[in-house]
């Protein structure tokens, strides 16, 4: 009975296989169907095997100063970010030049998508700049009352009042007095819709701008920056919860200032909010451009800050990126962007499979050699691994922007070792259970018992560096983080979901139950077979013996020479 | 049946059995030695480690109106000039090829840029060259190593809950710095450049290893259960036992993890050329060897080391002496 439901068990799992990969199959089909960007069976290619898009930043400055190696360092690092957040596409990032010729290289392999490159382009600088005067986008114009002398009237400007209250020096970034006449009429006359700001227009942080939302809905007068992105610490979005905890449906985005940041925002907040609307808010700018102008509700001395109203999670997300990765030592613009081709070119990336491949029948021969007709396994485990590891890759591809470089596909191989290691160690376990003298339906399920726990730990240990891996590093390491993770996983389901299913069915048929010598479980149990007369030992056997005593358990543990001793001394007593 | 099935069967049943952890004086003293001449012979071979351009940055040279002739040009003719130097060609836009080099003194910086020109059959002035930093900088680097020694911390934890004795944690750590110092120093005295792909190499070589290491540090679990009890076998003794009920396994998945490796190294990399492929196959073909031979060679020893101090296992120990 207990065979007919193992095999029954069997069955099932080799469908949940069947499962797998239709349901992968039908992700990409369904996506390339309905004619989905990037969807694909073939999976896509890294920078070195496939070539890419090499964009040339140069980075703006201010009056005749030159960019620091280290700005450009950290400007390099915070690009690197912002394009491993989209994927691990393992883009690469250089320094260009030095001095006055300095400039940032970024490489993406294919064609990046245009979120890819907008991330990149925003080459933004971050700055918090208190709000002055705010209004809409375009100040409404009046059509004076028809005369005589003038019956179709212009429509013009409204008359205004000076916003200034004096021509004292302003006292801080928050007083009005920094609304100079020339800059009233500069925002009066400002229409958001127009293009206001040349792109790569460097702002000097100590004078007010004029300047417009990212909507270009509303237009802002802004006070000298307080504060600029390299002080944000950390910035992510979090759903705004009631006391008890229940969601409210409305997200918000908490920042966390570093210790200089920390400072000035008290002072600021001290500042801004006694002041009447619009003063007591403060703007972001990326670029010039305001991402947000929250009012302050509090003075907040902490560090810590939430901006609320009117985020989704998605639009609450995008500003903690923004303000997260915005935050460049120096703003860039765009000075080229070209195709680039492969460094390596296919021929390699042949070679290198022709050769992986010959391996492979190597592994092949060497294991039709060690397990004979169970070789069998062997060949389909790795064929079930490739053909999942491929399907995975594509879906990835799409999904992730996962690309294969060459260390990429080196680590698939080394990836054969690791799966084929899985069954071995299942075929030895097995091979053990026959030695103690089990059946071989017994040994086959037994086997797999002991070997699941090790097969299990020992992946995990390899989960555990992807997963580490992957959160902390970036680049090429990430990118092999992920390779790793991904063949753990389906060395996993491989094991599961074909091995140990396909040896459970062998198992059944006579020619690998009689132990035949090809067969691959044909143990020679000689060694054992004096032991094997003693049917209570067998009992216990097959009951791991789960009530016995401890000191039982020491003994079935004891090596079979062992225990033959054991009971030779036991005879020689009686 | 085969004879190694036999001998693996032999194995198992203890009638025959190779006395790896009794002679760890020998695996150490052969370790020691290995150890020295790999942390010696980068140094006198071949003036220490030679880091890839995406460490240290190098030189670019840009051809404009070249990329019709092809890249190819750009490679015999910086070879001629640098002789054994990984050199990256790749076109640009529709006419510029872009040649990277490690950094060059000007003189042969402006050798190379005449060579070019000349291959190419272009004026000197269309041939650009300038500096490139370092594409795998110091931030790279300081995070990887970060997550690395987290991994590592994590990895011990998890071994220590899992097999619930801190000293199999010791053990595998101890066999996995064994493992990177030596398969770093074999690959330092081939005099290859450090590449981020032989950088991956070691990584992978850590994950092997540490997993090689839990794969027979689970069959010890399982042998040195309640030794204590035991009157006729020392905890060391079954230690031994499961290196060798486990010795089958270890060449058989060192075998066919090595194959496919040793493939490309030697078939892909030398007869076909795949020059960027040969430094991680050689990263990964000595560092799997390295990584079986530490697990059953040093760990296993050396965590028998560690508990069989512990007082436990040492009375037990004196007593199956007693009735030998």
């Amino acid at each position: 009975m207990a065979e007919v439901s193992s095999s029954k068990r069997a069955r099932k799992r080799l469908v949940w296989l069947v499962v797998v990969f239709a349901g992968i199959s039908a992700i990409i089909g369904g996506a390339i169907f309905t004619k989905t960007a990037g969807a694909t069976f073939v999976p896509q290619l890294a920078l070195d095997l496939q070539g890419g898009t090499q964009i040339i930043l140069k980075p703006n400055v201010n009056g005749g100063t030159t960019v620091s190696t280290q700005q450009l360092n950290q400007a390099v690092d915070i690009i690197r970010q912002r394009v491993d957040s989209t994927g691990v596409s393992e883009a690469q990032i250089t320094t260009q030049g030095e001095g006055a010729d300095a400039a940032i290289v970024v490489s993406i392999p294919g064609k990046p998508s245009e979120s890819t490159l907008a991330l990149i382009k925003a080459s933004a600088k971050l700055e918090f700049r208190p709000v002055l005067v705010t209004g809409l986008g375009k100040t409404a114009l009046v059509t004076p009352a028809k005369t005589k002398a003038n019956p179709n009237p212009t429509p013009t400007l409204p008359p205004s009042t000076p916003i200034r209250t004096s021509d004292a020096a302003p006292k801080d970034n928050s007083d009005l007095n920094w609304v100079t006449a020339d800059i009233q009429k500069a925002y009066e006359t400002l229409d958001c819709s127009t293009q206001f700001r040349t792109p790569g227009q460097v702002d000097d942080p100590t004078k007010p701008i004029i300047t417009c939302d990212r909507n270009l809905s509303q237009k802002f007068i802004l006070g000298p920056v307080e504060l600029d992105g390299t002080q944000i610490s950390k910035a992510t979005s979090t759903a705004v919860t009631t006391s008890t905890g229940a969601s409210t449906g409305s997200y918000a985005v908490d920042l966390t200032f570093n210790d200089a940041g920390k400072s000035i925002f008290a002072t600021v907040t001290k500042r801004l909010y006694p002041l009447t609307a619009p003063r007591n808010q403060f703007a972001v700018t990326i670029d010039g451009y305001v991402i947000t102008a929250p009012a302050i509700q509090a003075v907040i001395s902490a560090g810590t800050a939430q901006i609320t109203g009117g985020f989704t999670a998605d639009s609450a997300n995008a500003l903690a990126n923004q303000l997260k990765f915005g935050s460049l030592p120096i703003g860039f613009q765009v000075q080229s962007q070209e195709n680039i081709s492969a460094t390596l070119g296919t021929e390699q990336l042949k070679s290198g499979l022709l050769a992986g491949l010959i391996g492979l029948v190597l592994v092949l021969i060497y294991s039709l050699f060690q397990y004979r007709a169970l070789a069998s396994i062997t060949i389909g485990s790795l064929i079930v691994a490739g053909g999942l590891t491929y399907l995975s890759i594509a879906l990835l591809s799409w999904r992730m922007d996962y690309r294969l470089s060459l260390a990429g596909v080196a680590g698939l191989i080394v990836a054969i070792g690791i799966t084929a290691d899985s069954f071995i160690v299942y075929f030895e376990r097995v091979r053990d259970e026959l030695r103690d003298g089990r059946p071989l339906s017994v040994a086959v399920s037994a086997g797999w018992r002991r070997a699941w726990r090790t097969i299990l730990v020992s992946d995990m240990i390899s989960l555990l560096a992807a997963g580490t891996l992957y959160l902390l590093t970036v680049g090429n390491v990430r990118g092999f983080a992920f390779t790793l993770g991904l063949t753990t996983i389906i060395d996993l389901v491989v094991v599961t979901l074909f091995t140990v299913p396909a040896v459970t069915l062998l198992a059944n048929l006579k020619f690998f139950a009689s132990g035949h010598t090809w067969s691959g479980f044909s143990v020679s149990t000689a060694s054992a077979s004096g032991y094997r007369g003693r049917g209570s030992f067998r009992e216990v056997d097959s009951s791991i013996a789960k009530n016995r005593k401890s000191s039982a358990e020491a003994e079935k543990r004891q090596t079979i020479a062992e225990r033959k001793a054991a009971a030779q001394n036991q005879d020689g007593a009686n | 049946m085969s004879k190694f099935s036999d001998l693996g069967t032999a194995l198992h049943s203890g009638e025959k059995s190779f006395n790896i952890v009794g002679q760890s004086k020998i695996w150490y003293a052969i370790s020691a030695v290995v150890l020295v001449v790999s942390a010696v012979l980068p140094f006198t071979l071949h003036n220490g480690f030679n880091f890839g351009i995406e460490f240290r940055g190098g030189s670019e040279f840009t051809i404009t109106g070249g990329a019709t002739k092809g890249a190819d040009l750009a490679r015999t003719a910086v070879a001629a000039d640098l002789p054994n130097v990984e050199v990256s060609v790749s076109t640009v836009g529709t006419d510029s090829v872009l040649v990277q080099t490690p950094q060059l003194s000007d003189t042969k910086s402006e050798l190379v840029r005449k060579d070019l020109a000349s291959a190419y059959g272009v004026d000197s002035s269309a041939v650009s060259s300038s500096f490139i930093g370092a594409s795998w900088g110091s931030d790279v680097t300081g995070k990887a190593i970060n997550g690395l020694l987290w991994f590592l911390g994590l990895a011990a934890i998890l071994m220590a809950l899992y097999f619930r004795t801190i000293k199999m944690s010791i053990a595998a750590m101890a066999a996995l710095l064994h493992d990177l110092l030596i398969t770093a120093g074999i690959y330092g005295s081939f005099g290859f450049e450090v590449t981020p792909a032989a950088v991956i190499g070691f990584l992978t070589i850590l994950g092997y290893s540490l997993y090689d290491t839990v794969v027979v540090f689970d069959k010890v679990r399982e042998t040195t259960f309640e030794v204590e009890h035991s009157t006729t076998a020392t905890f060391a003794e079954r230690v031994n036992l499961a290196v060798n009920q486990t010795l089958v396994r270890s060449i058989n998945t060192t075998i066919v993890a090595v194959l496919p490796v040793a493939s490309i190294l030697f078939i892909g990399a030398y007869i076909f050329g795949a020059g960027t492929l040969r430094d991680i196959s050689l990263a990964l073909f000595i560092g799997m060897l390295v990584g079986t031979y530490s697990t059953n060679f040093i760990a296993a020893p050396f965590y028998a080391q560690l508990r069989s101090g512990e007082s436990k296992y040492r009375k037990a120990a004196e007593k199956v002496a007693a009735s030998r």
